[in-house]
């Protein structure tokens, strides 16, 4: 006991020191760490749990779900009955589903109009390049709730395009776009469009073009080098590329709020009017796991594995 | 490289450019529009501008939006450097996993899954803590949270390619770890840290869906009233708003890209006058 204080005595003009170049860096780790595990990995753990619970009529609008009795017994209530509610109202398979659907195809019409897009800006010359890439980009930046009100404006019953349309003579009545699947498709491509042509410029630019001239010294015509070379050597652009869209177009719920019709029900919209409009918070909360486990966990795991590959 | 190719590929790069401006050239057009129907054009003028200036609700808005977006952003930038030191600088710590898991799972996480998680654990911190109460404060915390994992990604690659020798250099002529940081790395970093202060800036400003679901009574971002309105029909006060919006912030992005391209290009003529 004494040997132990004795010896730590002289060390302590220099202890200050030392104990920061140990922990020092804690300093640097600690406070994102435990920002985020408070308020971004914890928040998981309370939806978890308030997904057990039952509606009640009092604030917070749901049941205890552990409740420590007079006797200091601590009580656990589960209940799966929103999980079982989840299964049996199809509202919440069907909006899956159409989720999925309405998030494949739209990345896929994304990846055949921003394909071409991203090639053409990586055969032009480097000013040009620079321009076109600001281009890209700008809307990026620009308000998203804004540009698809910009496109309401566009497509509605008497915006722009009837408008033009029938100024033309080309249409007797106005077309129906607002309030449809196609509305909510053109949202989709309109707002993700740049975030697919960015990735694959990247890759389609960084191109050598020595295989291509190889290619066709060899005798292959330049859509077969097309095919071949191009497409393969873009495929990280590609793959990058359609995560960005179809990844946010899944939980989207802006697009199928404005422009959807009372049918373009995507799990996104579902949560919210579970929550905002029936005020069921348990079964959002369950929703929110659902939706947790059955599309960012693929994902997330498709991602791990795929940057592992990469690193190998 | 050759600037010729196919005119069906130019043609595509031209729709598409076009798919993309168009929508926003006419809004900002009908703005200016003094007619409130939309398919008439009633003539030019400010109208729509004037009137937003007595809007309270939109004016109150619009400054509970700035000073969050400000405050958000600026929280973001210290917490995702920050991260992006740690993830950068010290390979082996515990936690190190979680941390990268935790600073690219916002941008993979659905934002109705991140808003009703978030607004959870602030209902139960309010029943058993007393703090905080819904509105300015949960809206910053909420945003500070998403922000910080694109400040952290922007700044982890500009750390990454920055030139470590610098810094330890400094170290070895006898500067403490925190001057040759200051003095060296956040030179170098700093065009990273004002574009992920942009970056989330802009998010922040911009955000919907979080914000409804973290906010309380009385307190409305932008983008809340912006919803209500369009969701209620036509209003084309909102017209004018959204053109001022979307030139601001063009105009700073343009402004700040061009800033930055310039002082880049500074800094590399002054690595080869040093060179010399």
């Amino acid at each position: 006991m004494n040997v132990g204080a004795e010896a730590l005595t002289p060390r302590r003009g220099r202890s200050g020191r030392e104990l920061m170049e140990r922990y020092g860096h804690w300093l640097i780790i600690l406070p994102p760490l435990l920002f985020l595990i408070i308020f971004f990995l914890i928040p998981f753990a309370f939806a978890l749990k308030i997904s057990f619970a039952e509606t009640a009529i009092r604030v917070p609008p749901y049941t205890d779900v552990l409740s420590i009795t007079p006797d200091k017994h601590i009580h656990l209530t589960l209940s799966l009955a929103n999980y079982k509610y989840l299964l049996t109202d199809e509202v919440y398979a069907v909006s899956y589903m159409y989720s999925l659907r309405t998030a494949f195809f739209s990345t896929l019409i994304c990846l055949l109009i921003g394909y071409p897009m991203a090639y053409a800006m990586s055969r032009s010359s480097k000013a040009t390049q620079n321009i076109l890439l600001l281009i890209i980009i700008l809307p990026f930046w620009t308000s998203f709730l804004l540009r698809v009100y910009a496109l309401e404006g566009i497509i509605r019953e008497n915006g722009l395009l009837n408008t033009a349309l029938l100024r033309f003579g080309l249409i007797d009545h106005p077309l129906k776009i607002m309030r449809t699947t196609f509305a909510v498709y053109l949202g989709i491509i309109y707002s993700y469009l740049p975030f697919m042509v960015l990735p694959l410029f990247a890759t389609l630019e960084k191109l050598d073009h020595t295989l291509l001239e190889a290619a066709a010294d060899l005798g292959n015509p330049p859509w077969r080098a097309f095919l071949d070379i191009t497409v393969p050597l873009s495929m990280p652009g590609v793959i990058a590329g359609s995560m960005l869209v179809f990844i946010p177009a899944i939980g989207e719920f802006v697009i199928p709020s404005l422009l959807g019709g009372p049918d373009n029900l995507m799990i996104g919209r579902v949560l919210w009017d579970e929550f905002f409009n029936n005020r069921d918070w348990p079964v959002a909360s369950a929703v929110a796991i659902a939706f947790l486990v059955l599309l960012v966990g693929p994902i997330a795991l498709y991602q791990h594995y795929h940057v592992k590959d990469m690193e190998v | 490289m050759s600037e010729r190719y196919p005119p069906m590929l130019f043609s595509v790069l031209c729709f598409g450019i076009a798919v993309l401006y168009i929508p926003i050239l006419v809004l900002i057009g009908y703005s200016f529009n003094s007619s409130e129907l939309v398919n008439v054009w009633g003539g030019f003028s400010f109208g729509w501008y004037k009137e937003l200036l007595h809007n309270r609700q939109i004016l109150n808005a619009a400054a509970l939006s700035l000073e969050i977006g400000v405050v958000a952003s600026t929280g973001a930038v210290i917490l995702g450097t920050l991260a992006a030191i740690a993830l950068t600088r010290y390979r082996g710590f515990r936690g190190r996993l979680l941390l990268t898991g935790m600073v690219n799972a916002p941008l993979v996480m659905p934002e109705v899954v991140t808003g009703i998680t978030q607004l959870l654990l602030f209902v139960s911190m309010l029943q058993f803590l007393g703090w905080p109460h819904r509105g300015f404060t949960t809206i910053v915390i909420a945003h500070v949270a998403f922000c910080t994992a694109y400040v952290t990604i922007t700044v982890q690659s500009r750390l990454l390619s920055a030139d470590r020798s610098l810094e330890e250099a400094a170290m070895d002529l006898g500067s403490g770890p925190v001057r040759a940081f200051c003095e060296i790395t956040l030179p170098i970093i700093a065009p990273a840290l004002a574009a992920g202060w942009l970056l989330s800036f802009t998010l922040s400003l911009d955000d919907l869906v979080i914000s409804s679901f973290v906010s309380g009574p009385g307190a409305s971002t932008l983008p809340m009233v912006i919803y209500s309105k369009v969701k209620l029909g036509l209003s084309p006060d909102v017209n004018a708003l959204a053109s001022i919006i979307i030139c601001v912030v063009g105009f700073c992005v343009i402004l700040a890209g061009y800033v930055m391209r310039r002082a880049e290009r500074r800094r590399m003529l002054e690595i080869q006058m040093a060179d010399r």
